[in-house]
């Protein structure tokens, strides 16, 4: 590639590139002047990072030793429960490229926002790290809904996502990477190991009432009914922050389901698992299984109301392999001892890595040439979960496991899928 | 409901009437400390949810340091630690009635406001403190599980707690207001305050202990939901929108309108839970409020109060 030499070049001043990134459009003019006068320099000799206008060519905020990405999560309001273990996975993986040199040579800038927990925000800043940032990529967004608002900003301003949740799909953008699982990786494979393993033919549904928890069991009643021929005697939903779940959990009594299928999420989690616990309904003689509960929320449960439950996601804490013990201790050393990691930080972690694997692969931080990168089928990351695969679809292939809560707040795996193709599109649902 | 026994439908009967009572019981608790500050000042606190966290959070603390220092006193801490978050909401209610409340009395509106703004800080007061992630108590065993009359009946423990709690506050609440000199005094200041001044009752003074009793009840009522709900730093705003239903719902000032307000509302929305959906019972509850809400704009009781 490029041989090792001085980074600024004898004779060749570097500095109107360093200034170009953050010029308007108007000047496009001059800086292809300066532009071609740099060119014309750099012929002859550069340094180990590759010349800024070789490796940005449409203004991002790159200049020979920095590039600037932005953050975009909610570190107020009622969502920052959620996101600050991606907030925290996120800074880990950018102070562990930087010790490792950065990105094509380049310390990686970070500039946080706070989304606020409200999604108009969420669009607002992401016009600004865009706009007057310049940023070549955000790490960002927690639910379905800070994501949608945040996707037209993208697609007009043409800038990268990487989005950390598990999500119901049924989405794919040239402009997005979705680190977490979508709705068929997180539903299927883990009714096929219920219904297996419990030899369970009836299910209730219950739900907060949003899109995630809608279309996640719109498919989940659809692959009971066709594909495991069961029956759903039940199917509900609660409303975002409700935290009275008597009616419900006699209507589950009543009809007496071989499994609970839970997508309850926030707080009304929370009164979810204690009133169940109350109304002694718990793992010993009922079968559970949740896709909203990940050491993050089991911590505010607390593990004695979820003893015995199982979760479906692809990545737990204990997960016993060398690769994540070393990440385990790298975020503790970090974030303090106390520090729950979930699904949802793991995978956020990962957004950092695959968008350095993407530009390395692209050697140029232009979104267009990242995404085509990103779309070759050739990305991978030695993530915490095990090895991920970026498919040509903008979503990780990646391995389902189900957790089995114990009273520490921690999950013993209890079965763990082979890969799943993320299939954001499924036909016939 | 055809293909169940009669065992079956009479203990699901029994689980859902207590159900009912167990949310009416939360609705009353949430809702006192409210109808004593909106009924008897006028002032409506958009903060009072989160004086609830602060109830809440002192049980937390309560829980970590008995589990640290003290982890014999473990099934005795709770009923502490209520009496302390009785303490903590009763003294930040007191500082901010000082501080914010007393200068926006003759401006109702701009006490909305400001205790939304004032609900905006805690939060994140919250949050600084006590991080953003949701924290969990650790419960004395008393609390958690079931009574379990016949085999089929689970009658859930920390329901009775609330309903327990929830009867003697409503009880105290009572006596303060109609048996104690301080609660005339209250009661003369609401229904005419230049006479209630004129007559010697020191009435901001009046005003700064009704406003503390009034977070205290929050704080019980916050400490009490650590064993049915979440403690998180914006754990209060879910409670907010149903306190006020109840509240205006009950009609200000009275709390016999409060107790009603508080018992049909719960028994509805538990009832219309069962058997419609979990939203579609929410909308008819809120909608048979809204027309009764329109027949009747003072609530269901109505104190007559000199204007």
């Amino acid at each position: 590639m490029f041989k090792k030499m001085p980074v600024v070049p004898a004779g060749c001043s570097a500095e109107p590139v360093s200034k170009t990134s953050f010029l308007p459009m108007h000047k496009k003019l001059t800086l292809a002047v300066t532009g071609a006068l740099f060119i014309a320099c750099a012929g002859s000799s550069f340094g180990a990072a590759p010349p800024t206008d070789k490796v940005d060519t449409t203004h991002l905020a790159v200049t020979d030793t920095e590039v600037t990405v932005g953050q975009l999560h909610s570190s107020t309001g009622t969502m920052a429960i959620s996101e600050t273990g991606a907030i925290e996975a996120e800074k880990l993986a950018i102070g562990q490229i930087n010790a490792m040199g950065g990105v094509l040579g380049r310390k990686i800038k970070l500039i946080q926002e706070d989304g606020a927990s409200d999604w108009p925000t969420f669009a607002e800043k992401a016009k600004k790290l865009l706009e007057e940032n310049h940023v070549a990529a955000i790490f960002g967004c927690w639910t379905s809904a800070s994501r949608k608002a945040v996707l037209p900003v993208l697609e007009r301003d043409n800038g990268l996502l990487y989005y950390p949740t598990f999500y119901e799909g049924l989405e794919q953008s040239k402009n997005v990477v979705y680190t977490g699982q979508e709705a068929t990786q997180q539903v299927f494979a883990g009714l096929d190991w219920v219904a297996k393993t419990k030899n369970a033919k009836t299910f209730y549904l219950i739900g907060s009432d949003y899109i995630w928890p809608r279309t996640t069991m719109k498919l989940a009643r659809k692959y009971i009914e066709t594909v495991l021929h069961g029956s759903v005697v039940g199917e509900e939903y609660a409303a975002l922050g409700s935290t009275d779940f008597g009616s419900t959990i006699n209507k589950i009594r009543l009809k007496k389901p071989d499994v609970i299928y839970a997508a309850v999420v926030g707080g009304s989690n929370v009164s979810w698992f204690k009133q169940l616990k109350a109304a002694g309904i718990t793992g010993k003689d009922h079968t559970l299984l949740t896709l909203s509960v990940t050491e993050d929320e089991a911590n505010g449960i607390g593990g004695e109301n979820l003893v015995g439950f199982y979760s479906a996601m692809k990545y737990f804490q204990s997960l016993d392999t060398p690769r994540n013990k070393e990440f385990v201790k790298q975020f503790k050393a970090k974030w303090g001892a106390d520090a729950p990691i979930g699904d949802v930080t793991q995978a956020g972690y990962e957004g950092p890595w695959i968008w350095k694997a993407a530009v390395e692969k692209a050697g140029s931080f232009d979104t267009d040439k990242v995404a085509k990168a990103e779309e070759s089928g050739q990305i991978s990351f030695d993530a915490p979960e095990g090895m991920v695969y970026l498919e040509p679809n903008h979503h990780l292939k990646t391995r389902l496991r189900i957790g089995e809560w114990r009273t520490d707040g921690q999950a013993d795996i209890v079965y763990t899928s082979d890969y799943i193709m993320p299939n954001p599109f499924p036909t016939g649902y | 409901m055809g293909g169940y026994s009669i065992s079956d439908l009479w203990s699901i009967l029994v689980m859902q009437g207590f159900s009912g009572l167990s949310l009416f019981s939360v609705l009353l608790l949430m809702a006192l400390g409210l109808a004593i500050i909106f009924g008897q000042m006028g002032v409506i606190n958009m903060a009072h949810g989160e004086f609830m966290t602060i109830g809440a959070y002192t049980i937390y603390m309560f829980s970590k340091v008995t589990e640290q220092y003290f982890p014999s006193l473990m099934p005795y801490y709770f009923v502490v630690a209520i009496f302390a978050a009785f303490g903590f909401a009763f003294a930040a209610g007191y500082l901010v009635e000082y501080l914010l409340i007393r200068h926006l009395y003759k401006r109702p509106l701009d006490t909305l406001l400001a205790t939304w703004g004032l609900s905006l800080i805690m939060q994140q007061i919250f949050r600084t403190v006590f991080g953003a992630r949701e924290v969990s108590a650790t419960l004395p065993d008393w609390l958690m599980g079931s009574w379990k009359p016949t085999p089929d009946i689970d009658i859930p423990l920390n329901g009775l707690f609330v309903m327990a709690i929830s009867i003697v506050v409503t009880a105290a609440v009572v006596l303060f207001l109609y048996r104690s000199s301080w609660g005339l005094k209250v009661r003369a200041t609401t229904q005419n305050r230049v006479m209630a001044g004129s007559v010697g009752i020191n009435t901001r003074k009046v005003d700064r202990v009704t406003f503390a009793v009034g977070c205290g009840i929050a704080g019980i009522a916050g400490a009490t939901f650590t064993t049915i709900a979440s403690t998180g730093p914006t754990s209060g705003s879910l409670y907010i929108v149903d306190t006020f239903l109840v509240v205006v719902f009950g009609g200000a000032g009275s709390v016999i309108g409060t107790v009603s307000s508080a018992f049909s509302i719960a028994q509805a929305q538990s009832i219309l839970t069962f058997f419609l959906t979990n939203a579609m019972g929410k909308v008819v509850t809120l909608l048979t409020i809204i027309i009764i809400l329109m027949m009747r704009p003072e609530g269901l009781f109505t104190s007559k109060v000199r204007k």
